[in-house]
């Protein structure tokens, strides 16, 4: 088993010749069939990378096109096309899986001090899952798009789009199972493979985090499975499910498609929410505020978010009672959400807080989440319901929370943890530049949508009035600020692999288990499985190697 | 005793991720249960639309439901019952170290009797359903005595071929697992020590059964064969 570990001394050989997991075997052959988790993170890395910037060149293409209220750029129908593709990509190719299949799969054996994940098989398995679900997509793409919107709202998407509903959806269907299996091979890697000392509650947040996630995946993304499955059917076969014409309910399929797509957003926020955890304590050089509040805050909206989709069909002709119980349980998700962002900010409080790249990013997460969890609950009342349902506001709202959120969090997930991953630095006065060009592009672009919204601009529509105008332009001039602050990192990241400085194991003097090992990691992680004796961020102790038994 | 056993020498079958084979024992059995959950999840959805549907239909589905024959679906959950406890014995003769030919005679059997489940919904129950013209999307023909509900009984049938289509399909996969596991049986892969493929397989393969328990009367028996509410 162990061969490239055993003949590694901790700390002995000079690092040009040190054996990692990036330089332990060459070749194409030994990334596409490899069973370790970090070059699988890599793997994820590389494609999710990809799909977000063909997402982004959709939303490119959407904003230019509104600089004119009559519309600049593209037909109508493309212009469904755009949007639709823009928000299938981003949410099931991107989002869904950018930090738990990337960094999760990265840290979450080496957090809990294992090998590897308990089937590693399994977890190379679910990235060619992944993958043939994207090329699914990608292939309907290029063949002519899909425009049901990225909701797939029968009776038209299975009646009536004469677009490449089906390949979209078969991709969106199999890219699903590759999220059961890495759900599931986090659950089980973190209830059994812990290493001994690491109990429950001396686990780090991110692994918290990512827990209640892969709740999520294994108990939601079977039903949106099986719904678009029923669509497909329905579709190809013209037998009703949800067709109200052959006595089928259109509002079932809502009904089935919320009750994943709404805990699916928690699914990309709560990894953020984890790697958050991590930054906050890390740059502010403190215990974090209430350890117990926060992890349970992550499992206590992994429950409630399954119990809250009905928010989003208060104009759908749902119930009137049935509406008022969801609006009540949509504000109870937001009680944790809360919890989190104030125990965040009370860590930094008499913090010795340092504003490297990572916690610009973590700044800014707490700032915008802030104001996309607030404006969703204007979205949860009943009432302004009505006036904001299908507006602008909901695209900034779900924008705030998804990009100012989870993006965020992931970019700063990704430049704290870079030094690990490949064991060089990047240049921070770049990172910290981008930073601050990504949060104000992304205020830039959104803020003026809530103001759209609330004055009845509709989503969706290729054309507006002439008085929307000034504010589309704003909104279009802070996305092409915005895409080019994406632009940055990936240009110096990617220069940082070969020609960064080192950056040694620890470069942060950061707590926890994956900064006691070489950068980058051995093979197996671990030259001896650590014995873990304290607390998660204990910074107050100041001897870094007090976690090793 | 047993574990010092396993630590001295790697027995077949032992992951390098893992610290022991009791850990390697434990992940693949709460691995094999938490995907049983999401396979839930997945059933369950379907089960979910047959419920509001036959609410909203009910006088359809009754009706769908008397034009199956019952007997199939009685005959099938007889084997299906037998295949899982031929399954349990397989389980049982390697957990207490009998010979292999003993552990490969249950799973060949328990692969017949999945394979009769099979033979008997696939070449006659279906066979039958097409000929009745019953099959939705090919050719399926609404009779004129249904009235006002016509356009609803095609629904009733889209669900029965659904479901047991999807639960065929977990059998296709079961028995496709059964023939490796048979293959590993014969080269004398499993002892007392190391039969947590067959355990693991033995939890899908009865979950698949109980997914048909809940099946057979949802299909064929309640408000079909015995309730005879409405009719002419």
């Amino acid at each position: 088993m162990s061969t490239v570990v055993t003949d590694i001394q901790p700390g002995a050989p000079p690092e040009s010749s040190r054996v990692h997991y990036l330089n332990a075997n060459y070749g194409i052959k030994s990334w596409l069939l490899t069973t370790d988790h970090k070059r699988i993170a890599l793997l994820y890395l590389g494609s999710i990378t990809l799909m977000f910037f063909v997402g982004g060149a959709f939303a490119v293409l959407m904003r230019l096109h509104l600089i004119e209220p009559r519309g600049a750029l593209v037909e109508p129908d493309t212009y469904n096309k755009l949007f639709t593709l823009h928000g299938i990509i981003m949410v099931f190719f991107f989002l869904v899986p950018s930090i738990p299949a990337t960094l999760g799969n990265f840290l979450v054996p080496m957090m809990i001090g294992a090998r590897d994940l308990a089937f590693p098989r399994l977890n190379l398995l679910s990235w060619y899952i992944y993958i043939v679900g994207a090329i699914f997509t990608l292939y309907a793409t290029i063949s002519g798009g899909v425009d049901t919107g990225w909701t797939f709202y029968t009776p038209y998407s299975s009646g009536f789009s004469h677009t490449q509903v089906v390949p979209v959806a078969l991709g969106v269907f199999i890219t699903g199972f590759s999220s059961i299996l890495t759900g599931l091979n986090f659950v089980v890697t973190i209830h059994k493979m812990r290493a001994p000392g690491l109990t429950w509650f001396r686990l780090p947040l991110f692994i918290w985090a990512i827990y209640a996630t892969s709740i999520i995946f294994i108990l939601g993304t079977p039903v949106i499975a099986i719904t678009l499955f029923l669509l497909g059917l329905e579709r190809l076969l013209h037998i009703g499910i949800f067709d109200p014409a052959i006595g089928g309910d259109p509002i079932l399929f809502q009904h089935l498609f919320w009750f994943y797509s709404h805990p699916a957003v928690y699914i990309m926020i709560l990894p953020g929410m984890g790697v958050m955890s991590e930054l906050v304590t890390c740059f502010s050089r403190k215990k974090i505020f209430g350890y117990s509040f926060v992890g349970f805050s992550s499992m206590a909206i992994a429950v409630i978010s399954f119990l809250v989709w009905g928010h989003h069909m208060f104009v759908s002709g749902q119930s009137i009672y049935a509406g008022l119980i969801f609006s009540v349980l949509s504000f109870l998700v937001a009680i944790p959400s809360a919890i989190k962002v104030f125990n965040w900010t009370a860590t930094l409080y008499k913090g010795s807080v340092s504003y490297q790249a990572p916690m610009l990013y973590a700044m800014g997460f707490i700032g915008l989440f802030t104001m996309g969890g607030l404006t969703g609950l204007f979205l949860a009342s009943l009432a302004t319901d009505v006036h904001l349902n299908g507006t602008y506001f909901i695209v900034a709202h779900f924008h705030y929370i998804m990009v100012g959120g989870a993006v965020m969090a992931y970019l700063g997930g990704i430049h704290f943890w870079w030094p690990k991953i490949t064991g060089r630095m990047y240049p921070d006065g770049w990172a910290r530049f981008a930073a601050l060009v990504i949060f104000v592009g992304f205020n830039l672009t959104f803020f003026p949508q809530f103001m759209l919204g609330y004055l009845g601009m509709p989503r969706r529509y290729a054309v507006y009035p002439a008085e929307f105008q000034v504010l589309n332009v704003m909104s279009s001039a802070g996305a092409s600020i915005l895409g080019v602050g994406y632009l940055i990192p990936l240009i110096y990241l990617v220069w940082s692999m070969r020609y960064g400085p080192v950056a040694g194991p620890n470069p942060w003097r950061a707590k926890g288990l994956e900064w006691e090992t070489p950068s980058p990691p051995p093979t197996e992680n671990f030259d001896e499985i650590p014995v873990v004796t304290e607390e998660a961020y204990d910074y107050a102790n100041p001897n870094p190697g007090a976690a090793r038994g | 005793m047993a574990d010092a056993a396993v630590h001295n020498a790697h027995p077949p079958g032992f992951a390098h991720q893992f610290e022991d084979m009791e850990q390697q024992h434990e992940a693949g059995n709460l691995g094999m249960w938490v995907f049983l959950v999401t396979e839930i999840m997945f059933f369950g959805g379907l089960f979910a639309c047959y419920a509001v549907y036959r609410a909203l239909h009910l006088q359809a589905f009754e009706t769908g439901s008397r034009l199956l024959d019952v007997r199939f679906g009685a005959a099938n959950t007889a084997v299906l019952i037998a295949s899982s406890l031929t399954m349990a014995l397989a389980i049982h003769s390697a957990q207490t170290g009998k010979r292999k030919s003993v552990v490969m005679f249950y799973l060949i059997l328990t692969m017949i009797l999945g394979a009769a489940f099979l033979g008997i919904k696939f070449t006659f129950e279906w066979r039958h359903d097409f000929v009745e013209h019953l099959v939705p999307g090919f050719g399926f023909e609404v009779r004129p005595e249904w009235g006002a509900i016509a356009q609803q009984v095609p629904m009733f049938f889209c669900f029965y071929f659904f479901m047991t289509g999807l639960h065929a399909l977990h059998m296709i996969i079961g028995i496709g697992i059964l023939t490796v596991l048979t293959i590993m049986a014969s080269r004398g892969r499993f002892n007392e020590q190391y039969y947590a493929p067959l355990e693991v397989t033995g939890l899908y393969w009865h979950f698949v059964d109980i997914v048909w328990i809940f099946l057979f009367p949802l299909l064929y028996l309640i408000g079909g064969h015995y309730a005879m509410r409405g009719g002419h």
